[in-house]
């Protein structure tokens, strides 16, 4: 009792912790590992063989028709897909999510709490749902439609629904409060008494924007990037509702090797690669803070 | 919140089970059975049983092979049946001692993917066809080309299920192969008519019973039952048999080998082969089962209908496909991502 240090207090008070972490994170990343590294079973599943052919597989196919091995060009079309339309979805939703974090920043402090609340309403239903949800809004008979139709801006349906378009409006809608609140968090920090020395010292409009506002908020705004960007890397729910399955995200495809592809070892390898993109996406993101730790730590 | 809300759902299973005499865990494919025969198995027998959806078989098998399920029941199709059988998931329950056996139609009592019927009975049987509205197409629905030559009228309108080795074999039939072919030269044929008809298509989705029915999909690759109920909410709904080949398949009641409430699952098994019982499965999911004397106890609208009663000149055409060998089906999954990527 008396010997034991304080170090040694702190490594026994989170032993729970660390078997949760162990449990729940690393224990499986290791399975997803160790699977990567074998041979499909005929029907799904592993067989115990060393192999790293589902690692050529990411990279390289075999052309099946002549044997020549080229680049795995789908593959690629599928990640880049997934991250042009992830980075998208990150843009609209900052362009949204600024000027929203922003009012309600600039709310008085009784008021806050409210519109704070309001912007987490949609977490209470089901991902499942919303996205039913937006279908009804964009397909040829919904909503927008009718609505579009009824003023005279358009004489037939447009076809959004199946379309990337669709994908983008429904990973915006579900993943907006993710921007929001990193956003509010940051510019509720903001003293605001630095608009007004940028005003003093003959600051336009933009230029407080740019060099005064934006800056400061940036974490928060790296944050908020961060947090949409990697959910909708992984998205699978939306693409396959929305887009209306016929080009696939990385989510899809993965799921396509454990399901009907049957091949377990390239879907481990690919779910790799997606955790491999995002760790890259992170370490940015480390790096953007830390060099403004300084400036915006403690106010 | 959510935990309180498992707790409390978890409460009322354990309460609810223990009113009754025992339990039945069933695991079938999703909408497809028929709540109100559940009722009647559980009223007749005073058994809780909870049914778990899946929605597609390697789903079903990977779930089943991990083990920890505690499900007593399983629905295959007769391609994965032997599947379940060399992995040494299924029981024997002694199904042709049971007092129902004697129902199951001749042509469904010796079939190739269970011989003497030792593991499983039927559930339903069914094709996967075509299915159109004829208020946007007149012409002929008998034929494939609806999704890989597509007519003019239906061009951004069509819809493929993403069920690729049915899609797959379905092509592959209308090229001229076999299915599960590993001819290159064939599937060269197919990869690019399916690159070239995929431009035509507006979606690859599952739901068609309620697209087809509110009209927002005029075609698509489809299940006979599915399109049935579709047409009971639009009577321009049709299925077609492509005479170039379609599937047939069948889901089948087996009981797995460490089911934990083996009485019940095997008076399930004989329910089921009741003609009664057996109507009771079709009137819902629109699909036949292959237990004789059904008939008598199917709704009328049932009785003749077009996706359920194949056109003779179109039976010869039906292939009951197995499950491709792992060289098709790496080809297959080949072109599946060339077409979606």
């Amino acid at each position: 009792m008396a010997r034991s240090s304080p170090a040694r207090t702190g490594w026994l008070l989170s032993t729970p912790a660390l078997i949760l972490l162990f449990i729940g994170a690393l224990g499986p990343l290791a399975i997803v590992v160790v699977y990567a590294f074998l041979e499909p079973g005929e029907y799904s599943g592993v067989v115990w063989n060393f192999s790293t052919e589902a690692w050529f597989r990411v990279f390289f196919e075999r052309d099946i028709f002549d044997d020549t091995v080229s680049m795995a060009d789908a593959h690629l079309t599928i990640f880049w897909r997934s991250v042009k339309l992830s980075l998208l979805t990150t843009f609209i939703t900052f362009v949204i999510g600024f000027p929203t974090a922003w009012f309600i920043a600039t709310r008085p402090p009784t008021q806050r709490a409210i519109w704070l609340f309001l912007i987490t309403i949609p977490f209470w239903t089901n991902l499942l749902i919303r996205t039913f949800a937006i279908m009804e809004v964009v397909r040829n008979q919904g909503l927008l439609n009718s609505f579009l139709m009824w003023t005279g801006v358009i004489g037939r349906p447009l076809q959004i629904l199946y379309t990337d378009t669709a994908v983008l409006i429904g990973m915006a809608y579900v993943y907006l409060p993710l921007m929001v609140l990193p956003l509010f968090a940051a510019i509720d920090r903001f003293d605001f008494k630095l608009i007004e020395a940028g005003y003093d010292l003959y600051a336009s409009r933009t230029k407080v924007l740019r060099r005064v506002i934006l800056p400061i908020v940036r974490p928060g705004i790296v944050a908020g990037s961060i947090l949409v960007f990697v959910p909708s890397l992984g998205a699978y729910v939306t693409p396959r509702i929305l887009g209306g399955g016929k080009n696939m995200m990385i989510g899809n495809f993965i799921e396509l090797q454990f399901g009907q592809g049957r091949n377990w070892p390239l879907g481990a390898a690919l779910s790799l690669i997606l955790l491999l993109i995002v760790l890259v996406a992170l370490i940015a993101y480390v790096r953007v803070t830390s060099n403004d730790g300084g400036r915006d730590g403690q106010t | 919140m959510k935990n309180l809300m498992t707790s409390a759902i978890a409460l009322m299973a354990l309460t609810g089970a223990a009113a009754a005499e025992g339990e039945l865990n069933i695991y079938n494919w999703g909408n497809y059975t028929n709540p109100d025969l559940i009722k009647k198995f559980e009223e007749e027998n005073d058994v809780k049983v909870t049914i778990t959806d899946y929605d597609s078989n390697t789903t079903a098998l990977a779930k089943i092979e991990a083990g920890g399920h505690g499900f007593d029941i399983v629905v295959p199709t007769h391609s994965y049946v032997q599947i379940y059988v060399g992995k040494d998931l299924l029981m024997k329950p002694g199904i042709p001692e049971m007092e129902n056996y004697g129902n199951i139609s001749e042509v469904w009592k010796n079939v190739d993917w269970d011989p003497g019927r030792e593991y499983t009975v039927p559930w339903q049987w069914g094709t996967t066809g075509v299915a159109v509205n004829k208020s946007a197409y007149s012409g002929d629905v008998n034929t494939s080309a609806i999704w890989l030559d597509t007519p003019d009228e239906l061009k951004g309108k069509v819809n493929v299920v993403p069920e690729m080795q049915d899609v797959m074999n379905l092509a592959v039939m209308y090229m001229g192969g076999e299915p599960c072919t590993t001819d290159k030269a064939k599937l060269k044929e197919v990869r690019d008519k399916l690159v070239e008809a995929k431009a035509d298509w507006m979606s690859m989705d599952y739901g068609m019973t309620e697209k087809l029915g509110n009209g927002d999909v005029m075609a698509s690759v489809n299940w006979n039952g599915s399109t049935f109920r579709a047409r009971l909410n639009n009577p321009d709904v049709t299925y077609g048999y492509p005479k170039e080949g379609y599937i047939v398949w069948m889901d089948n009641v087996a009981i797995l080998k460490d089911a934990q409430n083996v009485e019940n699952a095997k008076k399930f098994v004989n329910f089921i082969m009741d003609p009664e019982n057996a109507a009771m499965i079709s009137a819902f999911a629109r699909y036949a089962n292959g237990i004789d004397g059904s008939d008598d106890f199917m709704p009328e609208d049932m009785k003749g209908a077009p996706e359920i009663v194949v056109p003779e000149e179109l039976k010869a055409a039906g292939k009951f496909t197995s499950s491709c060998p792992k060289e098709a089906q790496d080809l297959y999954t080949a072109i599946w991502t060339d077409l979606q990527k």
